[in-house]
């Protein structure tokens, strides 16, 4: 069976979520190759394997870390060229995405972005025009470069005990021209990722300014945090956390919207939530079209009183 | 310096966006315009143009009303213009639009030196955000991708990218490829100055057989992925709809609960 590559997305070793459901499509697509580059892989190691990595192409040198993407590029480039591999996948984040863009130009290859599944048969499918449409396509150029969009699969444990394969190349001057010389760590807030989130919670113009009453139910509830862009824009909230077409694209089971109108804007990132809640004051907000379930009202009294339900039926 | 912006001329998102019948984005039947994410660019260009004085060049590559999004440029302040246009560029993917944007890049390059290529995050079409990167990597130059911030001092090239982790600081040296957020200015709305004045601004068009691209390199037949179906999303069924009579949170969490999400 031939190899699929997975590039390992982590921070240290600590691997994403993300991962993990790449490594449960590759599964249905081949034999899944874990490709690590950076430092921390004895803490990865566990992951992978539990996974079902049956190879893992370990890539540590310390350089490799101190440049953007270039050097990813190159490694995922080194192990494709000795592997012959069926696919290679990447999670869609700004990374990702940069390296399957210089990986399918040194492939000469297709590549298809933003996947929220791939086929046995490597048929894609995307969610495209802000959701409006669905397509399915497929590479039919070189070796398939794939970015697959996060919570596109839920991660499957399949234990093995995979080969370990060191790689060590020279990076050519190329891959070393765009240098890292300060990281500085976003603050923890104890709350999941928002991309990964399987309960997102976001507030708009309608929390005028006040996030608290978002927060406390998205705790309440394990969710996290997210923002339209009128609410970063004011400055109420980071853009870190803003869904929308220019912030992140998220695809939950559940989205809560509050105080949100729903711009096309916004509705670009979040269409693809299986249940959408809607809180909004404005009956005529263009968000309750979308609403599996929505109250008209003030998001500063509906959500506190939903958080309280909930921790008094929690106990 | 001289700054070549990257722009892309997309349908409007406001209104209905569609498919042609050979499953390509459909341009033609739709109200186009400058893409939003690449007002950013032209924003940085011309701010640190007046600096320093440098020349800025828009570039695109499209069909023939592609040449709205350059005299969008054009008015906001941007020097000349580059519209390479050819009906066998129609179908293009990424890869072959990075290969013609590349060449296009070298010719402006040949007439004199490119110092800096800035492009948007992502089009608001495809939204793909690899062209860049692509672009690097044929143009072998380093690439600083989606930052929030720039400084340009001397040669060198700093860049704040945002990252889901963390905040990189990421330095480079000229020439090079940077694509920018929309968190790194507020691009300015074209003067009445700025648009008389646009009129009469230097705009080139090229054809693939100007920049040495053979045809069958690029359009929809030397794609190197193809759409199989396009399916119209279903609207979503319409849900219940309560207004809050003092128990709208009791109700909100009676839903969530019966989802199972409580």
């Amino acid at each position: 069976m031939a190899e699929v590559l997975v590039l390992v997305d982590h921070v240290d070793g600590d691997v994403r979520k993300t991962t993990t459901e790449l490594l449960t499509i590759a599964r249905r697509l081949g034999e899944p190759s874990a490709v690590f580059i950076g430092a921390g892989y004895e803490a990865a190691k566990e992951v992978l394997a539990g996974y079902g990595a049956a190879k893992v192409y370990v890539a540590d040198a310390p350089e490799l870390s101190e440049f953007l993407v270039a050097p990813q590029a190159e490694v995922l480039a080194h192990v494709a060229a000795s592997s012959s591999p069926a696919a290679v996948l990447l999670a869609s984040t700004p990374d990702g995405k940069e390296i399957a863009g210089r990986l399918a130009v040194k492939l000469e290859s297709g590549l298809i972005t933003d996947a929220v599944d791939v086929a046995s048969d490597l048929t894609t499918t995307q969610s495209v025009f802000a959701g409006g449409y669905t397509v399915t396509a497929k590479v039919t150029h070189g070796t398939p470069v794939i970015t697959v969009k996060p919570n596109s699969a839920t991660p499957e444990p399949a234990p093995q005990t995979p080969a370990e394969e060191k790689i060590d190349i020279t990076l050519p001057e190329s891959a070393k021209a765009a240098r890292i010389v300060g990281r500085a760590p976003r603050a923890a807030t104890g709350r999941p990722e928002l991309a990964e989130a399987a309960i997102v919670v976001s507030g708009g113009r309608g929390t005028a300014g006040d996030f608290g009453p978002v927060e406390a139910l998205a705790d309440a509830l394990g969710a996290a945090v997210g923002a339209s862009r009128a609410a970063v824009d004011s400055g109420w909230y980071p853009h870190a956390y803003q869904v929308g077409q220019t912030g992140k694209t998220v695809s939950p089971q559940l989205y809560i919207a509050a105080g949100i109108s729903g711009a096309i804007q916004h509705r670009a990132g979040m269409q693809t939530s299986k249940t959408v809640v809607v809180v909004n004051k404005d009956a005529e907000a263009p968000i309750f079209a979308m609403a599996d379930f929505g109250v008209v009202g003030d998001l500063h009294t509906v959500l506190p009183q939903a958080t309280d339900e909930i921790h008094q039926r929690k106990g | 310096m001289k700054i070549v912006v990257l722009v892309k001329h997309v349908p409007d998102a406001s209104a209905e966006r569609t498919f042609s019948d050979d499953k390509t984005t459909d341009r033609a039947g739709v109200d186009g315009i400058l893409s939003e994410l690449d007002e950013y660019a032209v924003e940085e260009a011309l701010t640190i143009a007046e600096a320093d004085d440098s020349e800025v060049v828009v570039l695109t590559m499209g069909p023939e009303q592609a040449a709205d999004a350059l005299r969008k440029g054009l008015q906001m302040g941007a020097s000349s213009a580059v519209h390479v246009v050819d009906d066998a560029l129609h179908g293009s993917d990424a890869p072959a639009t990075s290969l013609v944007l590349s060449r296009a890049i070298d010719k402006i390059d040949g007439a004199g030196h490119v110092d800096l290529v800035l492009t948007g995050m992502a089009s608001t079409d495809g939204g793909m955000s690899v062209v860049p990167a692509m672009l690097a990597e044929r143009l072998g130059l380093p690439h600083i991708g989606f930052a929030g911030e720039l400084t340009v001092s001397g040669d060198t090239v700093t860049g704040r990218r945002d990252g889901d982790a963390a905040s990189e600081t990421v330095e480079a040296t000229l020439p090079a490829v940077v694509s920018v957020t929309d968190q790194i200015n507020e691009p300015r709305y074209p003067s009445f100055k700025g648009i008389m004045a646009a009129k009469k601004k230097p705009f080139e068009t090229w054809s693939l057989s100007d920049l040495g691209v053979d045809p069958s390199q690029a359009g929809l037949s030397a794609a190197w992925s193809v759409v199989g179906d396009v399916t119209k999303r279903p609207p979503r069924s319409a849900g219940e709809i309560v207004t809050d009579d003092g128990e709208g949170g009791v109700r909100l969490v009676e839903f969530l609960a019966a989802q199972k999400f409580v």
